[in-house]
């Protein structure tokens, strides 16, 4: 089952690519996670939002993440705290076969991606995670998104 | 105007880990200094009680430098809930497992209870703090929402295999996804190998997440131990992808995935 391996492996590589999202507007609501800052934090929560824009709205573009399967990026849209869209602004296209798996895996796995956060979580419970699988977890991308 | 008087979310790097606090109270100068208590609270922790600092008074504790009764009441009340928790768990739990002190399967679930009590005795009644994968939800996400936490599947990664609601609850997950086989079985001194995670939801954290590592190191026998506790529940998830859960697991219904 090459096909499912592939399968597995980009999806793996969406959600990795979801969870790197950064916020490209200034007036996103919540920036990356602050670096550690010792005994004095410094809350990032949300400030009230200026414009009437809502918490958790903004469109947040991934950097271009290299894969072993090509390079990869992708855009992700979030209204009102939900995962509204998905766009793919990048995807490996060295040959014919990787167009060919792109053209299929890509649609279906955004579709997924969207099943999923519709499912509106807060929180993600998991094995736990050290400072370095923070970064690529799904918790990581709900703190990024503030949603 | 409500939406607009969400509280704050905070991420802090701290006991090798990160621990997200997600507040939903509106945000007040009081909320506001516990979390920064809480934040202090949790570096605290890491200095008395990690095993990767060789001066915290753990590790001095472990190379017999001092002895427990040179150290502060907390100490010994950390020390005291970890024999509890292994009187409890039958043994599963040990702080004692790879040989050597090392309370870190109780400790971790202990600091973010705590914080969560520094926020709650703030005025904050809605909060939601995950300590590496290990929460402790109060009150709501909203008026009328519980929390809502998704389950990482352990072998499908970025991918749920259930969601879990409540409101005041605690959760904690351990499972090999994240740092391999480390969970030691006490009563065998090898590598637990049994389930791919297990997840368990009870009243407060510290105890829920040292129950955890206790089932994981059962494995097999750790549902019927999971059914046997009053007021914690459990889910469990098979290396070959079969999942269980106890009968008052407040999770939703996990999508059949059929053993590939």
């Amino acid at each position: 089952m090459r096909r499912a391996v592939l399968a597995a492996a980009s999806t793996s590589a969406l959600v990795v690519l979801l969870l790197t999202l950064k916020p490209h507007q200034p007036a996103a609501p919540v920036g990356a996670p602050p670096p550690p800052t010792g005994t004095s934090p410094a809350p990032t929560g949300p400030a009230s939002p200026p414009g009437g824009s809502q918490p958790g709205t903004g469109t947040y573009t991934g950097d271009p993440v290299s894969t072993q399967y090509g390079t990869v990026q992708v855009a992700a849209t979030v209204k009102a705290g939900k995962l509204t869209a998905v766009k793919v602004l990048q995807v490996p296209s060295g040959n014919g076969r990787d167009q060919q798996i792109a053209a299929y895996a890509v649609p279906r796995l955004t579709k997924e991606a969207l099943a999923r956060h519709s499912a509106h979580i807060d929180a993600v419970s998991g094995a736990s995670y050290t400072s370095q699988g923070y970064i690529q977890s799904l918790q990581s991308a709900l703190d990024r998104a503030g949603v | 105007m409500s939406d607009t008087a969400r509280g704050l979310r905070h991420v802090e790097h701290v006991m090798g880990t990160v621990i997200t606090f997600d507040i939903r109270d509106e945000r007040v100068p009081a909320i506001e200094a516990a979390l920064s208590e809480a934040v202090s609270w949790l570096h605290h922790v890491d200095e008395v009680y990690s095993t990767y600092r060789p001066d915290s008074t753990i590790s001095r504790l472990a190379r017999h430098e001092i002895e427990v009764a040179d150290c502060s009441a907390e100490v010994r009340e950390v020390l005291a809930l970890c024999r509890s928790a292994v009187r409890t768990s039958g043994g599963w739990f040990s702080h004692l497992a790879t040989g050597f002190l090392d309370p870190s399967g109780l400790v971790k679930g202990w600091a973010v209870e705590g914080a969560s009590r520094i926020l709650y005795e703030a005025g904050a009644r809605n909060t939601c703090l995950n300590g590496g994968g290990d929460l402790r939800l109060r009150g709501e996400a909203a008026p009328g929402a519980p929390w809502r936490v998704g389950v990482a599947h352990p072998l499908r990664p970025g991918e749920l295999c259930t969601v879990v609601q409540g409101r005041d609850l605690a959760v904690a997950t351990s499972g090999t996804a994240e740092r391999g086989a480390h969970i030691v079985n006490p009563h065998l001194g090898t590598p637990a190998n049994g389930l791919a995670s297990v997840t368990v939801t009870g009243p407060g954290l510290t105890m829920t997440d040292s129950y955890a590592t206790a089932a994981f190191a059962r494995g097999e026998s750790a549902r019927d131990w999971l059914a046997s506790l009053d007021g914690y529940e459990g889910f469990g998830m098979l290396p070959d992808g079969r999942s269980w859960c106890t009968d008052g697991f407040p999770g939703e219904t996990v999508p059949a995935h059929d053993p590939a």
